[in-house]
């Protein structure tokens, strides 16, 4: 299985770059996955299948116009270079019909960067055993997704990347009997059966909390620790726009006030793009080598996400940023509050575990609402006293991590994300938690 | 039109397995994204995707495995796949469905004007064009876009029970939007995009009205960059058809997706505040409340006439007269919860099992014109134009923000008033319906984005509503 993947797109490279003419240009992106997807209720399988798939995605240039065609490849090689070879011609059919692309601007290094992390799965029976040894009487939901993912690019100035990875996620919830949830998550490269386990038996513990009475809290505002988990649906937010130079030109990021200056966070924010060491290939979908971003330092804005498109559209040098210019491998550097302390510095206050379906009610004043859930908590003196119910917050980002923003965790976890839309992902975070002394809740 | 049947049919005739059920669903799709920003054309996007999903009943156990390998053996390699897989998860496997009936029959369904040619490429950019070089020349106005997406899906489903349903659908998304900055603050105006889509011909470009629209969409940015924000307080609320449908979609329309009260989605899209025990006894909303299932209007983006699992689709009540009698589920969520459902059991590829998906869900008009409504209202506010949704897992608490707002005062529209957001309570909000506007007010809508599922899956809906009212709502602008 090793090679396979990476031959396949070889050889459709071969094809392709005998098959251009002179004066064009192409570049051609790769993406496979061999997935099982097994989705539980009730701790038993609900839902369970494989999918096969791959597509490539080519993009033909000729005297400055441009225009690209996705296309799914099956298993038949002959086929798939002819689908191919269709593409290409559909393409050289187009091209004349369109514009010269002021904003083309291709990157013509011939960079050459290889992962292949290939640990093994775990058989399914395994996965199936552990489920029932150690939740098999508790109202487990969820879904286990593994198998390998790919992605390769390749371009006629000589590029190549390859990434392929043997990745799983089995990400779940327990509930309780009295509606309450707990969430948690297994996800990586290297499956460990004990780590699987001591993970089900935590979420376990976990769940004994919420047997407690729920506490009922007004609209108001409150001190608040967000666990990593729920930072990073904050960090999600940010993503969406937050340091991409085309929304920070056209009036459309979140995050225009701190680039202007006309705004700040706090000095202990500093977040930065971490590609190296993520799950995430190495390039872009672009084609261009990814370069680890200091975007945020000491809650002065930095660097933005620059793709070769926006770099001519706005005067700006591209850094390596994919084309829709949202960070794959999202860090927010830790602070100073120890795990150990965290119940004891919140004193009286909410424990958030998780937020859920974050929207903006301001975009330019980076406010922004949503909900709790999963596991948040009411606490006073450092001592848990029961769950919450689902409370709506609305407050500004300027607010949570600006002049609320009491500490970080010195602990961050590695998030990686178990988007499935399409495809699987390969994106991540690596996030502290946050200690604010006041979070906005409107409902 | 359906060039790979014969193949199909003769493929899936040569399959061998001993299951006692098993299906091929084949979908072949193409798509061409087209859009010119700031009077530059985007480079064009185009796609051609074709797969299978082999489905398999073992045992009453089903499983699946989903293939672009079409060949004779591709298809077989799947099968056995799905086959393996069925026996492997026999004694985990939370349903029997060895009592679940399979659809049998044939029956072709094919979008209006699905074969009518559209315009070239170049006709269309120059469409575009046209449209982008339209917006005013004005230092505020720093982004703006005009856009066209088509999309060609042609299904056919297959089983061992001899049935064959094949559907071909042309959907089309035209759009445009403008955003207004003076430095610290922005605000934008849309037309479709996100808020629309049909089934259909070029046709639809002309009824979402984009030709022309460039100048009005722009002016209304810049209107409401220099527009007060919207105050803080209780007003009656007039929702246009385009924040209706986000309304509908998100607090009747997932809270009734039978799949999440039976807790299939608890641990992602969520559960719900409706219980099974609630059809045919809970007052969703006031009387004048009329919610269906509507697959007949063959404009709406999910009509059809069968779902992806076979059900024949037709128009039901879920809603009526207030009361809540009918939930979102296919087949099998009807075998598992003993209730009466619809057809909307869905899959948005090949790639993809169906599951319980909203498809065509509408209000029915109701009696008063635009004027009528708004003459009714004493102190609120007219919404129109979805920007911002947000709601709790169990789709009961929500915060929604449009684009535009405009106060209305004893009767009469006032002034235009920026970031109008409103939050209430799903339970609660529908029983606040004062006024349904009639069908003068009704549009045809629907978006192509709606996200649920593990692994996850993004679709089209539809939603057809009215104008309507609401006594009595939280209202509330932004920060700026």
């Amino acid at each position: 299985m090793s090679t396979v993947y990476q031959q396949r797109f070889e050889s459709l490279l071969d094809g392709l770059n005998a098959a251009v003419q002179p004066g064009e240009q192409f570049t051609l992106g790769y993406s496979a996955e061999h997935s099982q997807f097994v989705r539980f209720n009730h701790a038993k399988v609900r839902q369970a299948g494989l999918v096969s798939q791959a597509s490539v995605q080519l993009r033909l240039v000729r005297e400055g116009r441009q225009a690209e065609q996705q296309i799914t490849l099956g298993d038949d090689a002959e086929l798939d270079r002819q689908r191919l070879h269709d593409a290409l011609a559909q393409l050289r059919q187009t091209l004349p019909l369109l514009a010269v692309d002021p904003y083309l601007n291709l990157d013509d290094s011939n960079w050459h960067s290889h992962s292949l992390l290939e640990q093994p799965l775990p058989e399914l029976d395994e996965v199936l055993a552990l489920v029932e040894r150690e939740a098999g009487d508790l109202d487990l939901v969820g879904i286990y997704a593994a198998g390998p993912i790919c992605r390769g690019f390749a371009s006629s100035f000589g590029a190549f990347g390859w990434h392929q990875a043997n990745s799983f996620n089995f990400d779940w919830s327990l509930f309780h009997a009295n509606g309450q949830a707990v969430k948690a998550n297994y996800a990586g490269q290297a499956w460990c059966g004990e780590t699987f386990a001591a993970r089900l038996r935590q979420a376990r513990e976990q769940l004994a909390h919420l047997g407690r009475p729920a506490v009922t809290l007004k609209p108001g505002s409150y001190r608040a620790y967000l666990a990593p988990a729920a930072m990073d649906e904050i960090a999600g937010m940010l993503c969406w726009g937050g340091f991409s130079a085309q929304a920070l030109a056209t009036g459309n990021s979140p995050l225009q006030r701190l680039y202007n200056g006309d705004a700040q966070l706090s000095p202990l924010v500093s977040f930065s793009e971490q590609v190296s060491g993520s799950l995430s290939p190495a390039f872009s979908d672009e084609g261009s080598p990814r370069r680890d971003l200091l975007l945020i330092g000491e809650g002065r804005a930095l660097e933005r996400l620059v793709s070769a498109r926006s770099a001519v559209e706005f005067g700006q040098q591209a850094n390596g940023a994919d084309s829709y210019e949202s960070p794959c491998a999202l860090s927010l550097a830790p602070g100073n509050l120890p795990g150990e302390q965290i119940l004891e510095r919140l004193g009286t206050g909410l424990y958030i575990s998780n937020l859920w379906y974050l929207n903006y009610s301001d975009l330019p004043a980076a406010r922004m609402t949503g909900l709790t859930r999963f596991a948040t908590f009411w606490v006073e003196n450092g001592q848990i006293q029961g769950p919450v119910s689902t409370m709506r917050f609305d407050d500004s980002l300027y607010n949570l991590l600006g002049n609320q923003l009491e500490d970080l965790s010195q602990e961050r976890e590695m998030i990686l994300s178990t988007s499935t839309y399409g495809q699987r992902s390969t994106g991540s975070s690596h996030l502290p938690g946050a200690l604010v002394k006041g979070l906005t809740l409107t409902l | 039109m359906f060039d790979s049947s014969t193949l199909l049919r003769q493929r899936f005739a040569a399959l061998r397995s001993t299951a006692e059920l098993f299906s091929l669903r084949h979908v072949k799709q193409s798509q061409q994204s087209l859009s010119v920003r700031r009077n530059v054309a985007e480079p064009p996007f185009f796609s051609q995707d074709e797969g299978a999903m082999l489905t398999v009943r073992v045992n009453g156990v089903e499983a699946y495995a989903a293939t672009a390998d079409l060949s004779q053996a591709g298809l077989q390699r799947a099968l056995e796949q799905a086959e393996a897989l069925a026996r492997r998860i026999k004694a985990s496997s939370l349903l029997d469905l060895s009592g679940q009936t399979a659809p049998s029959g044939r029956h072709d369904h094919v979008s209006p004007n699905f074969e009518q040619s559209l315009p070239n490429l170049a006709d269309c950019l120059e469409l575009l064009a046209a449209e982008s070089a339209s917006v005013p020349r004005d230092e505020r106005l720093v982004d703006w876009q005009a856009s066209l997406g088509f999309s060609v899906v042609e299904q056919t489903y297959l089983n061992s029970a001899g049935a064959e349903l094949r559907h071909a659908q042309r959907f089309i998304y035209p759009g445009l939007g403008v955003t207004a900055s003076d430095g610290q603050d922005s605000q934008s105006r849309s037309l479709g995009r996100e808020n629309f889509g049909q089934q259909g011909g070029f046709e639809v470009v002309e009824r979402c009205g984009l030709v022309g629209a460039a100048r009005w969409v722009a002016d209304e940015a810049l209107q409401l960059l220099l527009a007060p924000n919207t105050p803080a307080g209780q007003r009656d609320l007039l929702l246009m058809p385009d924040q209706m449908m986000l309304q509908i979609h998100e607090s009747i329309g997932h809270p009734l997706e039978l799949d999440r009260i039976l807790g299939d989605e608890r641990n992602y899209a969520g559960t719900s505040f409706v219980k099974a025990g609630d059809f045919g006894h809970l007052q969703y909303g006031s009387k004048l409340l009329n919610v269906t299932f509507d697959p007949t209007i063959h404009e709406e983006l999910a009509s059809y006439s069968f779902d992806d699992d076979g059900t024949p689709a037709s128009k039901q009540f879920l809603i009526r007269d207030g009361l809540l009698v009918r939930p979102l589920g296919g087949a099998l969520s009807q075998l598992r919860s003993g209730l009466d459902g619809v057809a909307n059991s869905r899959a948005c590829g090949w790639n993809r099992a169906p599951i319980d998906r909203m498809a065509n869900l509408n209000i029915e008009p109701g009696e008063q014109t635009l004027a009528q409504l708004i003459a009714g209202i004493e102190h609120g506010i007219l919404m129109r134009t979805n920007r911002s949704w947000s709601i709790d897992d169990a789709r009961n608490k929500f915060q929604f923000g449009c684009e535009w707002g405009q106060l209305i005062e004893n009767g009469e529209l006032k002034g235009v008033v920026k970031n109008p957001n409103y939050r209430g309570i799903s339970a609660d909000f529908w029983r606040n319906l004062s006024a349904v506007g009639d069908r003068s007010t009704f549009q045809v809508l629907g978006t192509p984005n709606c996200g649920k599922g593990e692994p996850n899956q993004v679709v089209q809906v539809g939603h057809a509503s009215p104008a309507c009212v609401f006594r009595q709502i939280d209202v509330f602008g932004g920060d700026a």
